[in-house]
């Protein structure tokens, strides 16, 4: 028993974290037909608290109170992974992402997240304004106007070989390799690093 | 009440519908929970919920979360494959139902956007309520952003190119 919870501590493959994630998709189906996708929780947030009379969030959000909970959920799964399983060590960063990042002004390499970044005390500077406030908005506003996420799209959406998922998920990348190569350099100087 | 009559029978563009025939309440509703609980343990365990694993995946360094999504993709494949193959249904017995998603621009334009808030965060929505349980709470600034974020393109849902 002590030695599967050692086991659980230690951070997970991909060849066995990748299989249990897809597993979501089957196991949503079975229970209740519910098809896997995590930012309409977004939206049904906004149903249920600001709908402002938008015609965008007049549904019956309570009908997707399961999306809600399954959010719920994954809180708490964060919760607990980090109250009992937690894993002791330093996070292992590729050698070459760690250099790439110390070049741009990242010296805390231990976390999950950096803390250079991530942390309250950046709410209110430049750092706070792109890495929470911007980029949360580019991403609940991106994922709404793409019509889901990297689990409705990319996972559920090409498991069901839709191609306008798969469409979507050449963009989320391009997106991604766009901010990552050419946009973060600049904001990284502006913000302070 | 008025408003109530604009109400679609199925949400337009959701793209994670209740295709289910049955109400469901109470503890049926914890099943949802649950399955969230498990998926939010794997995020954190297998640390896709990390800044750094996504700043790796768009700098090529790593295969990591590659292997994450792609096998996480051929397992979802396989598993519908078989669901529609032999017919299964759900618990309550009901036939499966799997929306398809129709072509839009927003898949370009919104994909894109979102791509670039993704390598800013370092989360796409799921890794959010992740992080946020794991103890990072300035995440929740993240969180409310993205409810205002998605609440802006509602407003102006009409008026962009779709």
């Amino acid at each position: 028993m002590e030695q599967l919870i050692e086991w659980i501590k230690q951070p997970w493959p991909w060849y066995v974290a990748g299989p249990l994630i897809g597993l979501t998709v089957p196991a949503l189906l079975l229970i209740g037909n519910k098809s896997f996708g995590i930012s309409s929780s977004l939206r049904h947030a906004c149903a249920a608290c600001i709908p402002a009379k938008i015609p965008f969030f007049q549904y019956d959000w309570k009908k997707e109170l399961w999306n809600i909970l399954f959010v719920v959920g994954i809180f708490l799964g964060g919760l607990i992974a980090s109250l009992f399983l937690s894993n002791p060590a330093a996070v292992v960063v590729a050698e070459s992402t760690q250099q790439d990042l110390a070049q741009l002004g990242i010296t805390d390499f231990n976390s999950l997240l950096p803390a250079d970044i991530f942390s309250w005390s950046n709410l209110f500077t430049l750092k706070g304004l792109f890495f929470f406030v911007i980029g949360g908005f580019l991403v609940g506003f991106g994922t709404r106007y793409a019509g889901g996420c990297t689990s409705g799209h990319a996972i559920m959406g090409i498991s069901n070989l839709q191609w306008p998922s798969m469409l979507a998920t050449v963009f989320f990348m391009i997106g991604g390799f766009v901010m990552t190569h050419l946009i973060l350099p600049f904001i990284m100087a502006l913000v302070g690093f | 009440m008025e408003v109530r009559e604009k109400i679609p029978a199925n949400p337009v563009e959701c793209e994670a519908p209740n295709m289910g025939k049955s109400g469901e309440s109470g503890w049926k509703l914890l099943r949802y929970l649950i399955v969230g609980v498990l998926f939010g343990i794997v995020f954190v365990k297998a640390e896709v919920i990390s800044w750094f694993r996504i700043q790796e995946m768009f700098r090529l360094q790593s295969f990591f979360m590659y292997g994450v999504i792609g096998s996480a993709i051929l397992v979802g494949m396989v598993s519908i494959q078989l669901i529609k193959r032999f017919g299964v249904k759900t618990v309550s017995g009901e036939p499966i139902k799997i929306a398809g998603k129709e072509f839009r621009k927003g898949q370009v334009i919104g994909g894109f956007i979102f791509g670039l808030g993704w390598a800013l965060t370092g989360a796409c929505p799921g890794p959010l309520f992740a992080q946020i349980g794991f103890g990072y709470s300035v995440i929740v600034v993240t969180l409310l952003s993205a409810i205002a974020g998605t609440w802006v393109y509602g407003k102006f849902s009409d008026k962009l190119p779709n």
